[in-house]
This record gives structure tokens, sequence and C-alpha cells, in this order.
């Protein structure tokens, strides 16, 4: 009994050990729909044409923190490369779940030979985090509302003046972004980003920022997600409302909704990108490290933007991005990182938001039900 | 002396009856035990685990064991930082935690109830690495070199608060406060929410299954009264609904209710054409308590319609009859005679659908806006950001059920409930 069980474990290893020695197939973790289509095109496809490896999606983002650490506790990572939001990597990171990786040797250089860390600059918000595309969470506004007189807001701020603006409009609901805005506006100077984080640490600051949402509460939508948005504005139950602009984009570039627009004004950017599972068997972790040095590179971020309207985070990419795959539209106007829509933005600071969270998340959820 | 009855193979008749029921006891058991195993696998275990999650406290344990037990000894007194030798332990554990990475989730587990502390463990698990630990300088002293936080006496008074093994920060939490080090103490009021949630949910359920019962008890009483081919149509036209998915139904609701919606654009057109019956301005029917309860009445209605139902259909018509025979009136009838008869049934449909409607999620979520979101929106998302504290608020919304339950059993009584 004990030598059959013997030959079985022995036979086990085995059979593991032959495949990890040669990787053929890898495990990307994603989130499904538009945005993981695009990674196919852009990034896999490409690459299985050239190595013949295989990649199997898994459509746990959104679940990836928790999934991650079941994983690692048992002791059996099954994923290879995860796509997260910067403040999921970062909380990886800090849990010892994502592997720390070095730009400048373990990243492919810009064409002009810029070192990977200066070309994606302060974008890397974490020693584990590769960043992959900037996206925004910014306003939509229908431009057929009859009481408006013709006139259309041109500054975030504009979302609090009822009176000239009157309408409902939809907001996520959550604190995130929501707060930022609420202090920006509650400022009449020095409306940058560095006073509105240090406003939002004092008690003082949050307040303000809540007492600027509470001036136009009874004319709140909350949505209960981020699709909800677009199709409360194209039913015209708002007359404007925040999401991430890849869905706005949607809405009105491949929709074709033409009473919609976008405001750029203090658009809060936001980062996607991969992490590496900490731990990974050697040969499964130098496969998906040459995978990630050829999937992040200057040409294969520019071909993303392909796909879908969210910025490539590095700057050389920038010049790159061409036209949308199927509508042949310019799609540098739609990038969050265009220069003539980036002109005014607050960067989310993971940082603030790693400390503060707990404590806003529940001023904010007090607020909502007061 | 008594005589032994003994079966034919000259074993003693009891042996032998007891040996025959356990084999059919065993029997039985094995024939139930896929059962048992997946209600104790799928559902005694989950809410152990859930009630342990509430009160678990290992993260600390794992990572710092021996500062914590050292701050649990720790005499407080005011103003006082701790003794050099917590300092130290805390040192040489933080340098493990450091070097194995784990530093960060202590951090983010203690941020959860201390505001800000995330950023410094991050910080001085980046610096600990570059310390020296044999050049006999207090810890103390690195400590607040580092970062001035690790001198303040507030901060290790909170820290000693929280470093519990079991802990009942979560439930304090649950109830809208927080534990200091002079115990539990109320949150301001700007961060009170979870017990209005506790209570809007508890009334709106209330709310909704009276409304369930005022539209459903007629209901059933046709259905037990009159043609069976009529019957049988109105139960299918009970039943249907209850096929749809939830999510469609849900879904549906918004689209009647909605400001552009069916009900509005109606009562728009007739504003229109008949201004004298109808109002124009759009009525606001989503987004708030209205929507919810409109919608979940509807869904929640055959869970109070068929338990009445089955009970109405076992009463013989011969009762009222006899009441009326001698002289009742019909409502005397009704109320003394009938109505007595199927409050088993209402006892089984209020339970039903109380309890279904105190854990609903998906149709607040969807049709509630902020006035009408339930307690179970703010567990589910409790459950992904703060798995202590959702599982704090699922155990507190257990017991609340369990005493409701309780009150039930003593007041109606359990056993005169009749779910078939």
């Amino acid at each position: 009994m004990k030598n059959k069980f013997t030959l079985l474990l022995a036979s086990t290893f085995l059979v593991s050990g032959a495949v990890i020695a040669e990787v053929d197939e890898m495990t990307v973790v994603s989130w499904g729909g538009a945005y993981q289509n695009s990674q196919q095109k852009a990034y896999t496809e490409p690459y299985s044409a050239d190595t013949g490896i295989n990649f199997v999606w898994d459509e746990s983002s959104s679940e990836a923190v928790n999934k991650l650490r079941i994983q690692a506790e048992s002791g059996d990572i099954s994923w290879d490369l995860v796509d997260v939001v910067a403040a999921d990597a970062i909380r990886l990171c800090d849990e010892g779940l994502a592997r720390i990786v070095d730009p400048d040797t373990e990243l492919e250089s810009a064409p002009d030979g810029t070192p990977a860390s200066a070309d994606f600059g302060d974008l890397i918000v974490s020693e584990c985090f590769i960043p992959q595309i900037v996206y925004s969470t910014t306003w939509g506004m229908r431009n057929d509302v009859a009481e408006w007189n013709g006139a259309m807001p041109s500054s975030v701020c504009d979302v609090f003046d009822t009176d000239k603006f009157p309408g409902k409009r939809a907001i996520l609901p959550n604190a995130l972004n929501n707060m930022e805005w609420g202090a920006y506006c509650s400022r009449s100077f020095n409306r940058d980003q560095a006073s509105v984080y240090a406003m939002l640490e004092t008690e003082k600051g949050q307040q303000a920022a809540l007492d600027m949402w509470s001036s136009i509460k009874d004319d709140l939508v909350f949505a209960a997600s981020a699709a909800d948005v677009p199709q409360l504005l194209q039913d015209g139950e708002v007359v404007m409302g925040s999401t991430y602009n890849g869905r706005l984009f949607a809405l009105i570039a491949e929709g074709g909704v033409d009473n919609v627009e976008m405001l750029w004004d203090a658009q809060v950017f936001d980062l996607d990108g991969w992490i590496v599972p900490a731990n990974l068997p050697a040969e499964r972790e130098a496969a998906v490290m040459e995978f990630v040095r050829f999937a992040t590179d200057t040409q294969r971020l520019a071909d993303q933007a392909k796909y879908i309207s969210y910025g490539p985070a590095r700057a050389s990419s920038a010049p790159l991005v061409g036209q949308h795959a199927e509508l042949g539209i310019d799609m540098a106007p739609h990038m969050p990182t265009d220069p003539n829509n980036s002109k005014n933005t607050i960067l989310t600071d993971y940082e603030f938001w790693a400390d503060y969270r707990d404590d806003i998340d529940a001023k904010w959820e007090a607020w909502k039900v007061n | 002396m008594t005589e032994v009855l003994v079966t034919q193979d000259g074993k003693p008749l009891h042996q032998s009856v007891q040996r025959a029921l356990f084999h059919s006891k065993m029997r039985a058991l094995l024939l139930i035990a896929p059962l048992l195993v997946f209600f104790i696998i799928g559902y005694i275990m989950p809410i152990f685990s859930v009630l342990y999650k509430s009160v678990d406290n290992d993260v600390v344990f794992e990572i710092i064991p021996e500062t914590a037990s050292m701050l649990q000894e720790w005499e407080l007194s005011v103003g006082e930082t701790p003794p050099e030798a917590i300092y130290a332990s805390f040192a040489r554990e933080m340098l493990t935690a450091a070097n194995q990475r784990e530093h960060g989730r202590l951090g983010v587990h203690f941020n959860k109830d201390i505001s800000g502390l995330s950023s410094k463990f991050r910080r001085l698990g980046r610096q600990i690495k570059r310390w020296d630990f044999e050049d006999g300088q207090p810890f103390k002293d690195k400590f607040i070199a580092s970062d001035e936080i690790w001198g303040e006496a507030a901060l290790w008074a909170d820290l000693k608060v929280y470093s519990e093994r079991y802990t009942a920060a979560n439930f304090a939490r649950a109830v809208d406060g927080r534990l200091t080090p002079d115990g539990f103490e109320i949150r301001p009021e700007n961060e009170r929410f979870l017990m209005k949630l506790f209570v809007r949910t508890l009334t709106l359920s209330v709310v909704i299954t009276l409304i369930t019962l005022l539209l459903g008890y007629p209901i059933a009483w046709l259905m037990a009264n009159v043609r069976t081919r009529t019957a049988n149509l109105l139960l299918i036209m009970v039943l249907l609904p209850f096929w749809t998915s939830l999510l469609v139904r849900t879904a549906s609701w918004r689209v009647l209710l909605q400001d552009t919606g069916v009900i509005n654009s109606f009562l728009q057109w007739g504003n229109q054409s008949l201004p004298f019956l109808f109002s124009g301005a759009p009525y606001e029917l989503m987004y708030n308590q209205l929507a919810v309860v409109i919608a979940m009445t509807h869904i929640l209605l055959p869970f109070m319609i068929l338990p009445i139902y089955s009970v109405m259909k076992t009463i013989s018509p011969s009762y009222v009859r006899a009441a009326l025979s001698m002289g009742a009136n019909d409502w005397t009838a009704f109320w003394r005679v009938y109505f007595p008869l199927t409050v088993t049934g209402i006892g089984a449909g209020a339970i039903l659908v109380f309890i279904l409607s105190v854990g609903y999620y998906i149709t607040p979520a969807i049709v509630g806006g902020t006035d009408g979101t339930f307690i179970s929106n703010s567990i589910a998302s409790y459950l992904k950001s703060n798995q202590g504290l959702g599982a704090a608020l699922a155990s507190l919304l257990l017991f609340i059920v369990l005493i409701l339950y309780f009150l039930y059993d003593r007041f109606v009584g359990i056993d005169k409930t009749k779910l078939q």
C-alpha cells in the first residue's frame, strides 16, 4: 500500500515536472468584455503566432485580490499574469502576493532608448505594478437640454450649479473620485491635485467636499454600476453622469448617440496594469516575464488603443496611436491622455486612498443614508 | 426468576430486536447521509465560519505574535508609550515581516480602524531593513526618528485595543461604534449609517409583508373558492412571475417606473390631452423606497399567496355555512370562523416573506437608489473590502432574525404554522 502511494506521488511529480519544463500555456486574468478583447488582439494573438504559446483567459480581475490570496494560501498558484487596477496592485504588493518588477532590466526601453522607468514615469505607482493603460472617470453631458438655453458645462464644477444647469446627475456610488470633485469645487482658488488631497486629509476638508455634494443631493442618481450611467444618459433619465471614459466612448462613438458629449475637465486618472503573482515556479516565471516584456513595449501598448479608448501608459506610445480597428475613426481625440483632453486632470493618489479609504467610505456611506 | 425470552437461534429477544432496529436506523441514516453532509458543509459550516471571521484577529497574531502578546500584558496609563522591550520586539518582528513582505498586510489591517496607518507601515517596512540593530541605541528613538507617530501614546493605546486575539472591533463598528482604550464609544453623527440601514431593512420588510398579506389574502381566497378551471388559471397567473428571472422582473419595474418610463410617459401624455384629469410633472417612482416596496411586493407575493391558499383549500365550506345558518352575519362568520382557520397560513406566508425580504439584495440594489438600499447591500460590499466587518454585519442580521423568530414562536407559536 505504502509503495503504491509513493509510486503515485513520484509519478505525479514526474508528470508535473514534464509540464513545467516546457511552458506552452499561460493563464491570464482580465476583465472580460471589450477590454479583454483589446488585449487579445494587441498582445496575445501576435505573441501566440510568434511563439505557439496558448493563452487561457480567466475573467476574474474584479476578485483578483481575494482569489490570489486563496491561491497563495493553498500554495497552488494557477495564474501567470493578472490584470488589476493600480489600487489592487498596491494591495497585492503590500501583502507580498505580487512579484517585484525592475522596469529597467525586465521591461523594454522606448524606441529612442529612454529606459522603461522614465517612459512610464509616475505611473509606476508600486514596485510590483506594470502599467498598461490610463483610464479616467469623467462626465458625459446631454446637449439637448432645453432648460440650459444652449449653454454647455465647461468645468466639472458646473455639475454643482443646478441653477444654470438644472436636471438630474448620475454618479457612481463610491466615494472614490466623487470626493475629489467635491473637494476640488469647494475651493475657489488653488484648484489642483496636491491641494485637493491635502484638503481631504483633514476632517474639515472631507466635510467641505461632502457639503458640496449635499448642495445638489436631491438631483443625484446613484448608479448601481458603471454600465448604468450610459444607459441613464441615453434614456434621458439624467442630464449628466460620470463613469469610465471607455463606457462613454462606447455610447457616443460606437453606439452613435449624438446627444451626449464628453466633458474632460478635471477627469480623474486611474491606472490599470499587470502584476505577476509572487513565487511562481522558475520556468513559468521566466516565460511570463518574457511575454510581459513583449506585451508592454511601446508598439504593443499603442496597438491596444485601436480597440479601446484607453490611453497607453507609456509616453512613447502616444504618437503611435492610430485609428479604431473597426470604425476607422482617429482614436487620439478620444484618449483621456490626449493633450487636448488632459489640460486639467487629477491623478488618483493611491497612497492617500490606502490610508483614508475606510474612514472616508464610512463618512460617504453615512452621508448617502442621512 | 424471570424467563429470558430467546429467539430461535438462542439469542435473547431484547438483543435481537436492538440489533434489527440498529440496522434499520443505520440504513435510514445512510439514506439521508448525502443530505446531512450537504447540510453540514453547505449550511452549518459557512455560518460558523462567518461567525468566527467576525471576531477573529489572526493577522496581527500571525505577523507580530510576540509584540501583540506583550501589548496585551502592558498596563495602559494615560500619555505613556510602551516600554523599550515592546519597541524592541516590534522592531524584530517588523524586520522579519518586511523581509517576508508581510508588513503591508498588517498596515492594511490596522488601517481599517486607525486611519492613516497603512502608509506608515509601508514606510516603516522600507526603512527598517536599513536599521542597525546592534548599535545599542534604544529602538524607541529609532522608531520616532523614522516617523513621529510611533512616539504617540494614543497610537499605542489604539494598537493595544486592536491587537486582541479575538476582537469585538467589527461588532462595535457594525453598530456604528468603535473601540477605544476606555471601551465602546458611539461614532459621531456623520459616520453613523449601519444601524439606520438595519432599521430601514426591518421597517421596509414589515411594510412589504403587510402589503403582500393585504393583496395576497383575497387572491388566495378566490383561488380556493372558484371553479377548478378558474382556480388553475389563477394559479398559473400567480406562478408565472415566479418562473421569470428575478433580474428581469426587477429590470421591468425600472422600465415602468423611471422618469421617462411607461407610467410617467402615460401621465405626461394624459396631461397634454386631458389636463384636468392628469397631473403632468413626472412622479419620482424610481430610486427610492417606494420603488423597492413596489418591486419587492410584486416579487414576494407568491410566497404569501401559496401558503394561505394551501390552508384555505383544506377548510370545509360547511363551517361558514353552519355559522351563517345559526344567525351570524357575513362579517362575523368570516372573522370568527373562517379567518381563525387561516391564521396558520398567514403565519407561514408572513414568516417566508419577511425573512426573504430582510436578506434581499438585488432588487434594492437596482431600484433602491440610496434611500432604498438594504443592509445586505452593505454586507455584500464589505465582504469584498473588509471581511471582518462584513461577517459581523451578517452575524448581526442572523441574530436579529433569530430573535424575531423566537418572539414569533413565543407569541404565535411556530407549531401553529403550516407550510405545505
